[in-house]
């Protein structure tokens, strides 16, 4: 593999991770992150893929992937059996967004999110300016062939975040071959959070037998 | 990448006898058989760490007979375009062994086989057997040929259970597991489908509660049931396709007769299946593949297994093996940490789609395979 033709997102994905991690790509697409995290940090990959033909890519690479949707896919899997779940690109494409990313809590001990931010600049400039539901580099697709049910700013999923008690260890914004530090709800394409959520508090079965 | 596939060639059936009195098969029912005969073939070489076998293992009517050509004959095995030089299971690297099952009259030892205490056929006298017995016969027969560990065990439908059983006794034997079209138990919808069949071999007078290996056997109750399982191997897409409502000639007859091409193909079906299916061997195997079931924990015994992968496919139209009963197998090795792939193929070929889905079966196994092969080389990945 060229280390060149490695999307951006992917190389900062490989940088989060630690040696020989236990990671799910949930919507793995052809296995190239996935593919990428095996090679740099040994991780012990796996993919869950919707579509048929990019199963076929994965298992060319070597991959263990299962053919299914998100909405469902994840029961089965035992409590934190991976150390990262990962939902890069995909979450905007869930319908049970809630229960998915519940279940990415369940099964893994940190989650890592990346979407493209809504709010970006261009997009609300072609909302403003031209009046149009925006097409640009990190939404493409016309409104009527897009896989996204979900738009999303990286404000909204803060707010998001706050509000069911997730906690934001780390955050990453992103343009096109660099990240942005500067009002990134504004100026950044993506974002990439890694998650954690402290175990719900347990209350003992004593009380519940009150 | 080697494009160039080519056949076997001529290949010819071995015989492996064994379990001769004292040492019988012991089976689950607790009955004994021996001695024991299992037809089997082998494509390419086993390599000298014998570290190359794959396990081939047949549907429910099929036999040794997997790939090339017997001498004499124009029909290639049955799984002819997935097994040969470049094909998804290369000769040129592994040494494919492909395996009948006992209570089978491919010969193999079954009903129709001589009872050695009566020196006439079986019949009914021959024990009842499981899936698990098939694979305890096979064990000895991979044990015989010095194979310590299979590289995978492979097979769609009965020998998707077959693997399946395979990695259920014998765990540290298999390297990797290729159910295909397969569940890890029958359903009351699978095991109603059988007993139809044998229902309608046992109201054949013809078939004399076993014993009509001198009068001839149960022709009609035997085509009956074949021409039932050739419905459920279809699907109401592929069957539209194939015969829609044509005709065998014009205009109805207004008779009995086989008016649509769908009667014609499965009175054709029935009557060339009996000229070469034993009707008891029907019964037994049914009755085997009904019993089958390695749900919940019994696939997975408390062995730690982490370094066998499973390939599991299914077919979207396979409404006899549907998908569910794959993703319940799925959901089952998810549960243990297993390591697994599984591909849901879009076909409308329906449970047949096993045997004609080549191109997208051959490309996810022959992958799969050199994976599992590339890992033996490195040692991990």
């Amino acid at each position: 593999m060229v280390s060149d033709t490695i999307r951006f997102d992917h190389q900062l994905i490989g940088k989060i991770i630690h040696e020989g991690a236990r990671v799910i790509d949930l919507g793995c697409g052809e296995g190239d992150l996935i593919f990428h995290l095996a090679n740099v940090k040994n991780a012990v990959v796996q993919g869950i893929e919707l579509d048929e033909s990019a199963i076929y890519k994965c298992v060319e690479k070597g991959l263990s992937v299962l053919h299914g949707d998100l909405d469902n896919g994840l029961n089965g899997f035992p409590d934190k059996v991976f150390d990262y779940v990962i939902l890069n690109q995909s979450l905007q494409q869930v319908r049970k967004v809630e229960y998915v990313i519940e279940e990415t809590f369940r099964i893994g001990a940190k989650v890592i999110i990346g979407f493209p931010n809504f709010a970006h600049l261009e997009s609300r400039a072609k909302l403003f300016f031209a009046g149009k539901v925006p097409v640009t580099g990190s939404l493409p697709g016309q409104w009527y062939e897009t896989p996204n049910l979900r738009f999303l700013s990286i404000k909204d999923f803060k707010e998001f975040c706050r509000d069911r008690e997730i906690n934001i260890e780390q955050a990453y914004y992103l343009g096109k071959s660099n990240t942005v530090g500067f009002l990134p709800n504004l100026f950044a394409q993506n974002a990439i959070f890694v998650l954690s959520k402290t175990n719900r508090r347990v209350i003992p079965q004593t009380l519940l037998n009150e | 990448m080697a494009e160039k596939k080519e056949s076997l060639g001529i290949v010819e059936t071995k015989y492996f006898t064994f379990a001769a009195a004292p040492d019988e098969l012991v089976l689950e029912s607790g009955e004994k058989l021996g001695p024991v005969t299992l037809a089997y073939e082998t494509y390419g070489t086993l390599n000298n760490e014998k570290s190359n076998a794959i396990l081939v293992l047949h549907a429910f009517s099929g036999d040794a007979h997997a790939a090339g050509y017997h001498q004499g004959d124009d029909n290639p095995g049955w799984w002819d375009d997935m097994i040969g030089p470049g094909k998804a299971f290369d000769t040129n690297k592994y040494y494919i062994l492909s395996s009948n099952v006992i209570g089978g009259c491919k010969g193999s030892t079954g009903p129709s086989s001589l009872n050695p205490k009566t020196l006439k056929p079986y019949g009914l006298e021959f024990p009842l057997i499981t899936i698990s017995d098939m694979v305890k016969a096979q064990k000895q027969l991979v044990d015989f040929l010095g194979i310590e560990r299979l590289l995978s065990v492979a097979g769609g439908s009965m020998g998707g259970m077959q693997a399946l059983q395979w990695f259920a006794s014998y765990p540290e034997k298999v390297r990797s597991v290729i159910p295909i079209a397969t569940a890890m138990k029958h359903s009351p919808q699978q095991i109603a489908f059988d007993e139809v069949g044998r229902q309608a071999i046992m109201a054949d007078p013809a078939w004399n509660k076993g014993g009509y290996y001198e009068s001839g056997q149960p022709d009609r109750g035997l085509a009956v049931a074949r021409m039932i399982g050739h419905i459920t191997y279809m699907s109401a897409a592929s069957m539209e396709e194939k015969f829609s409502r044509r005709l065998k000639k014009d205009g109805y007859s207004f008779s009995f007769n086989a008016d649509f091409e769908v009667e014609g193909y499965l009175r054709y079906r029935g009557e060339s299946f009996v000229k070469r299916f034993d009707a008891n061997t029907y019964l037994y195997i049914t009755k085997a593949m009904d019993y089958f079931d390695v749900s919940g924990a019994k696939l997975v015994k408390n062995v730690k297994n982490p370094d066998v992968k499973f390939l599991v496919l299914s077919f979207k139209s396979d409404w006899l093996y549907p998908c569910a009963q794959s993703k319940e197998l799925v959901h089952q090795l998810k549960l243990k940490q297993i390591d697994v792939t599984y591909c849901e193929i879009f076909s409308t070929y329906g449970h047949d789609a096993f045997l004609v889905e080549v191109e997208a079966e051959s490309k996810l196994i022959e992958h799969f395979l050199e994976n599992i092969n590339g890992r033996n080389k490195n040692n991990g990945f």
